[in-house]
């Protein structure tokens, strides 16, 4: 049993961390909805109910946010689909399939799981610049559509090997195709793990950085985080519509993970737990 | 991981449900993967026609005192990272696990947040925190400790533990629910054996929890020395390396030398001796993991 006190303590102890945990963000927030605190501020822009909105509409302005949120949803609506698709063809084969040099293969991709995207980011920007796809949107995409397929091959794998082989074979009897059997036999109560990988993908490609700083110039291909950070250091008239544009940065993947919490969780914990 | 009986019958056709994954990978991975060994070996500035270097690239890392100081950072950003939230973490579980709080999802979400949030937008969140007007010296000036007040991110001294500190800030969420979630799965037997022997709370913790955690101790301990290793964007949006080089790491090394020095071959030497550095350091946790489980 636990005393009064000690509950007491322990809410104490908790509400403190998650103060902690809160609080820069919760800062950045109420920064943006407060009022504009730069030196050229030609008025204040609408507020609603004593929330700063207006802010928004500001840094979407002059930060050129609308641009950076275009290319970064592209790119990611890309990353996603692609590595998605082509990891739970891999996982397939890997998961389901008996083949020579299988585990060399397997090992090879798992090589990418914990390969830092610095090591290759150097030499890929010069390779890529010879051949004049530097700049690019395949320049930004390309490479973590490769970096995601690592992790997306290991995952969908543990995934099919875990599942029913008694419908697969039965599903082969029947005289379906190979191709058949994944998309309609295994895919389909596969659902969950496509979703979880769907969302990690998701948010490693939007909150990306090192990738687009590296292969990008051009403003018209600035993702997010990049327009951001290129923000953060030509913008230095207030902290108001840097708070703003943080928080447009960041809502896209937190409203997912608000609502697919489990999701996030769950990949980002077993992702690491080897088998 | 076993591969070693691998399901299902032989099949030539696993080939080409491979083959398009393969071909990405393999052209942007593992071809750069090897340039950046080649690259390595030589002097190149990008431009010109490089110049043979054997491995005198790789002696700088170990001789030239600037390089040798952004590896030397960066394990000082591990103990930020990965050794004080495993603490904080396992204190924090070891009290949600046995006391029966309400509130737990809610407090999992927040503590979660962290992790889902931008890293350049955290890096922005932070630099106000620590500015010379900024929240934690307002604090300081609050509780009258005004003497210690100072521009964090410009201090020789402290900004290198600043920057750690957010490494702290945003780990231990991930920790803290890691290592719930292995010890919601401690079987209550245990702890009533361990009671019946007369074992007190801490006893208790450091015989039957903290072993029960092993395999979710050496997760935590890989994502978050992985993290601290590569940290880049922090570095790169907050210090830039400075003030001098007391914040330099590994990573923002690779693109100062490649982008802004232009020495490629030195780059390149620091992102594969990095590569290595992370591969050498996640086997031996889990290692040390599985000879603990044996």
């Amino acid at each position: 049993m636990i005393s009064r006190g000690e509950r007491l303590a322990n809410y104490v102890i908790l509400s403190a961390f998650a103060a902690f945990a809160l609080f820069p963000i919760l800062s950045i927030l109420f920064a943006a909805l407060g009022p504009d605190d730069s030196a050229d501020a030609t008025g204040q822009g609408l507020s609603v109910a004593g929330l700063h909105v207006g802010n928004f509409s500001a840094a979407w302005e002059v930060g050129r946010f609308g641009t950076y949120l275009r290319t970064s949803l592209m790119v990611s609506a890309f990353v996603v689909v692609v590595s998605v698709v082509l990891s739970i063809m891999s996982g397939y084969a890997f998961g389901t399939m008996r083949f020579r040099g299988q585990s060399v293969l397997f090992y090879l991709f798992m090589l990418g799981i914990m390969m830092p995207s610095e090591a290759i980011a150097v030499p890929l920007y010069f390779d890529l610049r010879s051949l004049g796809l530097i700049d690019t949107f395949w320049s930004v995409a390309l490479p973590q559509v490769a970096l995601s397929v690592a992790f997306g091959t290991f995952w969908m794998r543990a995934y099919f090997r875990a599942s029913s082989r008694a419908i697969v074979e039965a599903a082969r009897i029947d005289g379906a195709s190979t191709w058949r059997i994944l998309w309609q036999v295994l895919v389909p109560p596969s659902r969950p793990a496509v979703v979880t990988l769907t969302v990690l993908v998701f948010m490693w490609t939007w909150n990306e950085f090192l990738i687009p700083l590296i292969m990008v110039t051009s403003e018209s291909l600035r993702t997010a985080p990049l327009g951001l950070a290129f923000f953060q250091g030509q913008y230095t008239s207030g902290f108001t519509l840097l708070a703003a544009g943080s928080v447009i940065v960041a809502t896209p993947v937190v409203i997912f993970y608000l609502f697919l919490q489990r999701h996030f969780v769950r990949g980002l914990l077993q992702g690491a737990v080897r088998e | 991981m076993s591969v070693a009986r691998p399901p299902g019958e032989p099949r030539r056709v696993a080939y080409l449900y491979l083959l398009p994954a393969f071909v990405i990978y393999a052209a942007f991975l593992l071809y750069p993967i090897g340039r950046a060994v080649q690259l390595s070996l030589y002097n190149w500035d990008g431009l010109s026609v490089g110049t043979w270097a054997g491995l005198s690239n790789y002696a700088a890392i170990v001789a030239d005192e600037g390089l040798r100081d952004a590896f030397v950072h960066a394990l000082v950003l591990v103990a930020f990272y990965a050794l004080a939230p495993l603490a904080i973490g396992l204190m924090l579980a070891a009290i949600l696990n046995h006391a029966k709080v309400r509130g737990l999802g809610f407090f999992r979400t927040v503590v979660f947040l962290p992790q889902v949030v931008a890293m350049v937008v955290v890096a922005v969140a932070w630099r106000r925190v620590y500015a010379p007007d900024g929240t934690l010296n307002g604090l300081l000036g609050a509780l009258g400790l005004d003497s210690l007040t100072r521009g964090w991110l410009g201090d020789y001294t402290f900004a290198l533990p600043a920057v750690g500190v957010v490494g702290t800030w945003f780990e231990t969420g991930l920790v803290t629910v890691l290592l719930l979630a292995g010890m919601s799965r401690i079987p209550a037997e245990l702890y009533e054996a361990a009671r019946l022997d007369g074992a007190g709370a801490v006893k208790e913790f450091f015989a039957v929890t903290l072993p029960s955690v092993r395999g979710e101790i050496a997760v935590a301990l890989t994502l978050t020395v992985i993290a601290a290793l590569r940290t880049f964007d922090l570095v790169y949006i907050t210090t830039r390396g400075g003030p001098g080089n007391s914040t330099s790491v590994p990573s923002y090394e690779v693109y100062h030398r490649a982008f802004g020095l232009s020495q490629i071959g030195s780059a390149a030497a620091i992102g594969v001796t990095l590569t290595v550095v992370i591969f050498a350091i996640s086997f031996m946790i889990n290692r040390f993991a599985d000879r603990g489980a044996s």
